[in-house]
């Protein structure tokens, strides 16, 4: 690696200026592993250059007591830290999909770890191109394979997310997962090193040469023409990292561990200089001493490897050898690699020789970036929808069954069951049915998880899509019983350098901010991923929202899904004659075209308190908001989501001054099914009344046919085996 | 009366089978950590579910040679309880210790979901607060519990009464369509031949409490902690 070195920090994706500013830093030229570190530590993935500033304008404070840490937010109550971080996996997951997913829940869970917490949950949100295109397909189907062997065997359960196709992401899937832990409040660990002459101990499994460069080159870069990136690409091993898990919360239990933090991204560079950063310590570490997987790794590779499953800790002076221990009873490398100093810098020594010394919070500082916006020239033309030019269908049969063959519209099971998504038994509402709702042991209130985005909302307007999407996520928990209390964001967009792009990813930004302010909800943690395209396209902007809320009372958690035979289906809010950006007008009439539902913020609000209040005094039997598909598919997966498929026989009558169409397909906001036994229909109509939403009794669950008509009209009538057949489907 | 609730690296039902028996249940209950020799005259021991040592080779394969195996194989010679779910089952027939062998699951996928189990032997100490033919609701979550073995076995077994569990649909019917994954004559688990071993690969630790959807699992629990109070008094 004899190489001018700005010839090599351009290689590894540095831009000119900054490598000036670096030469300015240390007032002479840098070493190779000097720039290796900076490279990996200014690269969008770590160092938020395009987005740091936007980011600050985030929310923190809500109507729980927030907790803003350093690798991951999250909520305090009843003297529990509920922590929660969502974090991109996209580039590694196009590539290399079982690896790249895996390594993803890796990672994540991690970064929980690293908190102090344990994990106790995961969330997937994956999006893709359509299942017909073959390398969608394989893409899909590796990254299914990658989470379920990595999640089943690390013991952290996978208890909900979402999956969606548009052919937007054909080059470009997005694999965000989310990971819940929790900790008692006075036990969070903190990613510091600070006093002097404590130790640095490495721990978890050997570096070897996987991963170099997975933040900056891969996930920094969008994809170009026939490149080979595999080798950026780690390679997971979740049974290293279920026995980095357990090792490492019983050596936080020593009281002996002054600062941990995971090596994800940027590896070893990120986990030492951020640390001694947060210390405002200096670090010194010597390479020689790190446990490698194979001969002759230069100490810029060892820097900026990332292979998986390695933790890095400060340890009280004195007690190193004590908590090693704990690391090797578990088949676990654990060596001390350094010590701690009060020189504010990293120095990192090789084979005898210094071979980087620099600044610690220099290297934490990266530039920010503040390109040119520019609103898109798309918008204007996918904006211009007007219903009269959209043919009423004649046949309502034939559309649904149409539209039950869109993979946006199927049943999940397919996916959910190949995950272990009840280990550690505190799963109370199970995915497919609800809300994912975990209980925790010892306590009577529970936690609700929920992650939620439409990328073609957002793609037609970006600042609403995403105000929508928090919405959602509020509806969502709010359907369970949950009040809504701390969101992760994990924001997927294209290359930031281009105007149209960077303006869509601070309208989305503006959304989030917008409406988390309005509901009261800090954003706690988060994660950007920037240059999701490559020549053929870019993806739809995806600000996924990653929510946590608080049940009270657990037990009293509803589904979505009917389950008494006889019990009234009623609407809660009202449908608008509005098709934009809904699944009906792209599969019916293959129309991605706005403009947007309309949505009231405040309503939406009183939407969630009333059923909050439902729940809690067990007025309603189940809840499902109405999103993708409108009115019938949320009916249908109600109808269809339990253990047994039942029938449904609803009236729409009461709309007929609106077109049929917008009553059962429209993704009109605000709107929830719930299902109710008749003696407690007055009290829901009273409580509904008292909060100004609008209550509308639509018929009965039950018998062997789905069934819905308009007054005396019947406009579907199928027997529920079949639609049930039709939506099961299998990849 | 004393439980031991086995911890292989890799086990991640260990805690699940703690919480139910310490915490639900109330009766004494310890870990055993793989390297220890003597299972601390515990009364019952749990093998739990989990990827013990990564079950990278074949689930069990590695488990079997840890030096905790050797103290349940003497601890089953002198007839001593032993209770294998998921994991713990694959490792209780690799180890020899319960017939036939767990193939990969017929959809070549891991499954996660309740199943319908029918109690076909009510005379084990597992088993003994249940009726005949009873159907429990418990979940399996694996990706080999596809129970195999050579016909002339599964006469002997089937003679000796050893399937204590077949799967089954919710009022007890056999269907090649409640078989979830492929299992020879719809098994779902067995005992060894005096009845002292038991091995399931549903988790009935996951439905032990109400609030977890079904408390099927814990009639199992209830069963050993019975049998093993009447013996003492007895």
């Amino acid at each position: 690696m004899k190489k001018n070195p700005q010839r090599l920090s351009e290689e590894l994706g540095l831009r000119r200026e900054e490598y000036e500013r670096i030469v300015n830093i240390l007032g002479r030229l840098p070493t190779p592993t000097e720039i290796a570190m900076f490279s990996v530590e200014w690269s969008e993935h770590c160092g938020y250059p395009h987005s740091r500033k936007w980011l600050a304008m985030l929310p923190r404070e809500g109507n729980f007591a927030p907790l803003v840490g350093e690798d991951a937010g999250g909520i305090v109550y009843d003297g529990l830290a509920i922590v929660f971080k969502m974090e991109s996996h996209n580039h590694p997951s196009q590539i290399e999909p079982k690896q790249g997913a895996a390594t993803g829940i890796g990672g994540i869970i991690r970064d929980i770890l690293g908190s102090g917490a344990r994990p106790i949950a995961c969330l997937d949100s994956l999006h893709f191109g359509p299942p017909e295109d073959k390398n969608s397909l394989h893409v899909f189907k590796g990254v299914v394979e990658g989470i379920a062997f990595y999640g089943n065997c690390v013991g952290v359960p996978t208890v909900g997310g979402e999956l969606y196709f548009y052919p937007a992401f054909r080059g470009n899937c997005l694999v965000n997962v989310m990971c819940v832990g929790i900790a008692e409040r006075g036990k969070l660990a903190q990613a510091v090193a600070r006093g002097k002459g404590n130790g640095i101990l490495y721990v978890g499994n050997k570096t070897g040469r996987d991963g170099i460069g997975g933040c900056s080159v891969l996930a920094s870069k969008e994809f170009g023409e026939g490149e080979e990136k595999r080798p950026s690409v780690q390679i997971g091993d979740p049974f290293t990292e279920k026995c980095l898990i357990e090792a490492t919360l019983e050596a936080l239990a020593t009281g002996f561990v002054v600062g941990i933090k995971d090596m994800g991204a940027a590896g070893l560079t990120c986990s030492c200089s951020e640390m001694a950063a947060a210390g405002r310590s200096g670090v010194e570490l010597d390479l020689d001493r790190i446990p490698l997987r194979e001969e002759g790794m230069e100490a810029w590779e060892i820097m900026m490897s990332e292979s998986q499953e390695r933790m890095l800790l400060c340890v009280l002076q004195g007690h190193e050898e004590e908590v090693a221990r704990i690391f090797r009873k578990w088949g676990l490398e654990a060596a001390l690699v350094g010590t701690v100093n009060e020189t504010g810098r990293v120095t990192i020594r090789h084979r005898g020789a210094i071979v980087a010394d620099l600044p610690a919070q220099a290297l934490t500082d990266p530039p920010v970036y503040n390109p040119p916006a520019e609103k898109p020239a798309y918008l204007e033309k996918v904006n211009t929808l007007s219903l009269v030019d959209i043919p009423l269908p004649e046949n309502y049969e034939k559309v649904l069954l149409t539209m039950l063959s869109s993979p946006n519209l199927s049943s999940r099971r397919w996916v959910y069951e190949q995950y272990d998504h009840m280990v550690q038994i505190n799963t109370v509402i199970l995915p497919g049915t609800g809300t994912p709702v975990l209980r925790v042991k010892g306590k009577p209130w529970g936690i609700a998880v929920t992650t939620d985005c439409n990328p073609l909302y957002c793609f037609l307007d970006p600042y609403r899509g995403t105000q929508m999407a928090v919405a959602e996520a509020c509806l969502n928990l709010s359907a369970c019983g949950a009040r809504p209390a701390g969101v992760t964001d994990c924001l997927n967009f294209g290359n930031p350098e281009k105007p149209d792009r960077y303006w869509q990813f601070i309208e989305a930004l503006r959304g989030i901010i917008d409406a988390c302010r309005f509901f009261g909800i800090p954003v706690v943690s988060g994660n950007v991923s920037f240059y999701n395209e490559n020549p053929a396209g870019v993806i739809y902007p995806t600000p996924t929202i990653g929510m946590v809320g608080i049940l009270e009372d657990v037990e009293k958690a509803i589904g979505a899904v009917f389950g008494e035979e006889g019990s009234m289906v009623v609407l809660l809010g009202e449908p608008k004659e509005e098709l934009g950006g809904s699944e009906y007008l792209r599969v019916i009439h293959g129309l991605e075209m706005g403009p947007l539902p309309s949505l009231d913020l405040a309503y939406e609000k009183r939407l969630q308190d009333l059923l909050i209040e439902l729940v809690e005094e067990r007025v309603i039997l189940s809840a499902m908001d109405i999103s993708e598909g409108g009115l019938a598919f949320a009916l249908l997966e109600a109808c269809l989501g339990g253990e047994h498929p039942v029938g449904v026989r609803v009236d729409i009558g009461r709309w007929s001054n609106l077109r049929t169409d917008t009553v059962l397909f429209g993704e009109s906001r605000g709107r929830v099914i719930v299902s109710v036994r008749e003696e407690s229909y007055s009290s829901l109509e009273a409580y509904a009344v008292r909060k100004g939403i609008a209550v509308t009794p639509l018929g009965r669950v039950g018998g062997e046919r789905w069934v819905i008509h308009q007054g005396e009209v019947v406009l579907i009538d199928l027997p529920v085996e079949e639609l049930y057949k039709r939506w099961e489907v299998h990849y | 009366m004393k439980f031991g609730v086995v911890v292989f690296p890799g086990s991640n039902c260990d805690y699940d089978c703690y919480h139910v028996l310490a915490n639900v249940l109330q009766v004494n209950t310890v870990f055993l950590w793989h390297e220890e020799k003597d299972l601390r005259s515990c009364d019952c021991v749990i093998l739990p579910g989990g990827f013990s040592y990564g079950d990278y080779l074949r689930t069990g394969a590695i488990a079997r040679f840890s030096p905790i195996m050797q103290a349940i194989r003497d601890f089953i010679a002198q007839g001593g309880l032993v209770m294998g779910i998921c994991n713990g089952f694959q490792i209780l027939v690799e180890s020899g210790l319960l017939p036939g062998a767990l193939l990969p699951n017929i959809t070549g996928r891991f499954i996660c979901k309740y199943t319908y189990l029918r109690v076909e032997n009510v005379h084990t100490p597992f088993t003994h607060l249940f009726t005949p033919g009873e159907v429990v609701k418990i979940p399996i979550a694996h990706h080999q519990g596809n129970f195999f073995m050579h016909s002339p076995d599964l006469l002997t077994l089937r003679k000796q009464e050893q399937v204590v569990f077949r799967y089954c649909g919710p009022h007890g019917e056999r269907d090649p369509r409640f078989n979830p994954n492929g299992s020879l004559d719809d098994i779902a688990g067995i005992a060894s031949a005096n009845f002292r071993v038991l091995g399931m690969m549903p988790h009935p630790e996951r439905c032990a409490e109400d609030i977890l959807g079904s408390h099927d699992g814990r009639k199992i629990f209830f069963s050993l902690i019975q049998w093993l109070e009447e013996r003492k008094s007895g």
